[in-house]
């Protein structure tokens, strides 16, 4: 799948890699076009990707070919054992997690999954948890706690399903004990937007000590077609939802409601998974380093005043 | 052709004539026609078929506390415009237009009192200022009326009343719950009584976050409560939905609510249960 804004640069790409066929294939001499051409399609990324409007880059925090958050599981952890369960009602397969090692040292790996082809998608209900999901997130964190191991959540979700079973079955409750119960669990948690940060099924794992937003996501209240929806009466009004909302990473980073940013390679996270998990691997090595350093107790009141400094208001 | 015609008129009044005075009477959702006066006195509930009108922290208030004394707390915390929201109209004209048509700042109001001589925080959320919606200035305020029950060690009440978060603070609005959710967790680790009790309707961001974390979560009869709002179920599904659904009845049979509470008990179920919780016979060692 291609992006509007991505075809373009497709399309040099595709005109190079025939050149160097064409040369392969017979004597002509074409380094210097080549070079020409390498050069005007990074350009062209450049200008692209430095100028992408926001409503861009949720067209590529949604992106089929992103990394997920097994796929980032599988590029940085050298094992990993899932765990399944919520111990009450079922499996959800719209939350995973378990037990992993990153540079020998364990991690409590936790995230939303999504799937790439219909079959995948409808398995993992398109990423959008049931209840079962957030207590299943709930209980490994505590196992996490019990045992020392610093947690990792990976958040990627347009929200929390809106279903009738959900709702029975109390998916609000399950979300605020979340937010709640991760503000006191004694070890370290790093959470990272990598796609989609959809409102409370965002946030149901998204209290850490350190929060992350890849370039190339969005983390709001609302996704923009429902913001639109809801404010403009359709959802044609999407891009200048995106806008209002301001929900990229250097937006929520310069309102002060995440840590950082994570840099993705140009072009976006899903042309190169390598280097991105690359990115990834370090951003939590050196932060759970920074955050051992610090003794429980104070890990979690900083935690409490982070988020209890965020709003702007008058009085 | 009809079989009689009227040849002349309505009977009409001219406007400066009519007496009729819509502040006087008010009609139940089954038609019912009642005296005003009669359903204060009932403090807001139709006594025939015992709904529950909607209120506002105001009338909460007068008549939870004493004597309908209480101080309020953070009266004049105002909203801003951090992200210069801007849908059919900037977010300041949309706020300035709410407080002038409901004479009242927010979303929510905090205060403190004597409830049958037993002193408590109570936080009242208000549907009329955009759907009672969670901004910066409903969560500054939950936070400090927390922080208020922690730092006297009284119990704490609060009252949701909202459709969620507040769309025109985005990002801001979500971190709310987080932030809430945060002083919370610091009031049950010290060991201080939350109540929170769920009014129609309670959705969203708010059942999310605050409205469910009570000690006691109690819910005013045939509310509506709920994470996602019931048209965004019907058309996520597809299908029509159960008549009953999201109800507080549901919503207790479920599992999550301790009970539901009549408006009129409301006052006195508060004290007994504090009561009660009070009455413990310590550990003796």
């Amino acid at each position: 799948m291609l992006l509007d804004f991505e075809k373009p640069i497709h399309e040099l790409e595709a005109k190079l890699k025939e050149m160097k066929e064409l040369a392969s294939r017979t004597d002509m001499d074409v380094t210097e076009a080549v070079k020409s051409l390498e050069e005007r399609i990074a350009t062209l990324k450049k200008e692209t990707f430095d100028n992408l409007t926001r409503w861009q880059r949720v067209q590529l925090a949604r992106h089929t070919m992103r990394p997920y958050s097994l796929d980032y599981i599988q590029l940085m952890c050298s094992d990993f054992i899932e765990l399944h369960g919520d111990r009450q009602v079922k499996d959800d397969k719209a939350m995973v997690g378990g037990l992993g090692l990153i540079e020998g040292k364990s991690f409590m790996m936790i995230g939303h999954q999504k799937g790439r082809n219909t079959k995948e998608r409808q398995y993992r209900n398109f990423g959008m948890p049931n209840p079962e999901g957030y207590r299943k997130a709930l209980r490994l964190m505590r196992i996490a706690e019990k045992f020392e191991v610093p947690i990792v959540c990976f958040i990627d979700t347009q929200g929390a399903y809106p279903g009738l079973e959900a709702e029975a079955r109390g998916q609000g409750e399950a979300i605020a004990r979340n937010i709640k119960e991760m503000f006191d669990i004694k070890v370290p948690i790093i959470c990272i937007v990598i796609g989609e940060g959809g409102s409370g099924g965002a946030l149901g794992i998204g209290v850490g000590d350190k929060v992350f937003m890849l370039e190339n996501t969005w983390y709001s209240v609302i996704s923009p077609e429902s913001c639109s929806s809801i404010l403009w009466r359709s959802r044609d009004h999407k891009e200048q939802a995106a806008d209002a909302l301001k929900l990229t990473a250097k937006d929520m980073m310069g309102f002060g409601l995440i840590d950082d940013i994570i840099t993705e390679p140009l072009g976006g996270a899903h042309t190169d998974y390598q280097t991105t998990a690359e990115n990834v691997k370090k951003v939590i090595l050196e932060e759970t380093e920074k955050l051992l350093r610090i003794n429980h107790g104070l890990r979690r009141y900083n935690r409490i005043e982070k988020f209890s400094k965020m709003g702007v208001f008058e009085e | 052709m009809s079989w009689f015609k009227r040849k002349e008129r309505n009977i009409t009044t001219p406007t400066n004539e009519k007496r009729d005075s819509p502040d006087m009477w008010f009609k139940t959702p089954s038609g019912g026609i009642m005296l005003k006066k009669e359903l204060v006195a009932n403090q807001y509930v139709c006594p025939d078929e015992g709904y529950h009108v909607r209120i506002t922290p105001q009338q909460y208030f007068e008549i939870l506390f004493d004597n309908e004394k209480f101080e309020e707390l953070d009266a004049n915390m105002r909203s801003k415009d951090p992200l210069k929201f801007t849908d059919s109209k900037p977010y300041p004209q949309r706020l300035e237009a709410m407080e002038a048509k409901i004479q009242s700042v927010d979303a929510l109001r905090s205060a403190h009192g004597s409830i049958n001589g037993q002193k408590w925080v109570v936080a009242a959320m208000d549907f009329r200022f955009i759907g009672g919606s969670m901004g910066s200035v409903v969560g500054e305020k939950i936070a400090r009326a927390t922080n208020y029950a922690l730092e006297h060690q009284i119990p704490l009440l609060i009252i949701s009343q909202s459709g969620g978060a507040r769309m025109m603070e985005a990002g801001f609005s979500l971190m709310q719950m987080a932030k809430t959710s945060a002083r919370l967790a610091l009031l049950a680790e010290a060991g201080v009584p939350y109540i929170s009790l769920l009014t129609n309707p309670t959705t969203g961001g708010v059942t999310a976050s605050f409205a469910m974390l009570g000690d006691f979560n109690i819910a005013e009869p045939g509310s509506l409560i709920g994470f996602a709002g019931p048209r965004v179920i019907r058309e996520t599904i597809g299908k029509d939905l159960p008549k009953d659904f999201q109800t507080a009845e549901f919503i207790e049979e479920h599992g999550f609510l301790d009970f539901i509470v009549d408006r009129r008990e409301l006052k006195s179920t508060l004290s007994r249960l504090i009561t009660i919780l009070k009455s413990r016979d310590s550990d003796k060692q």
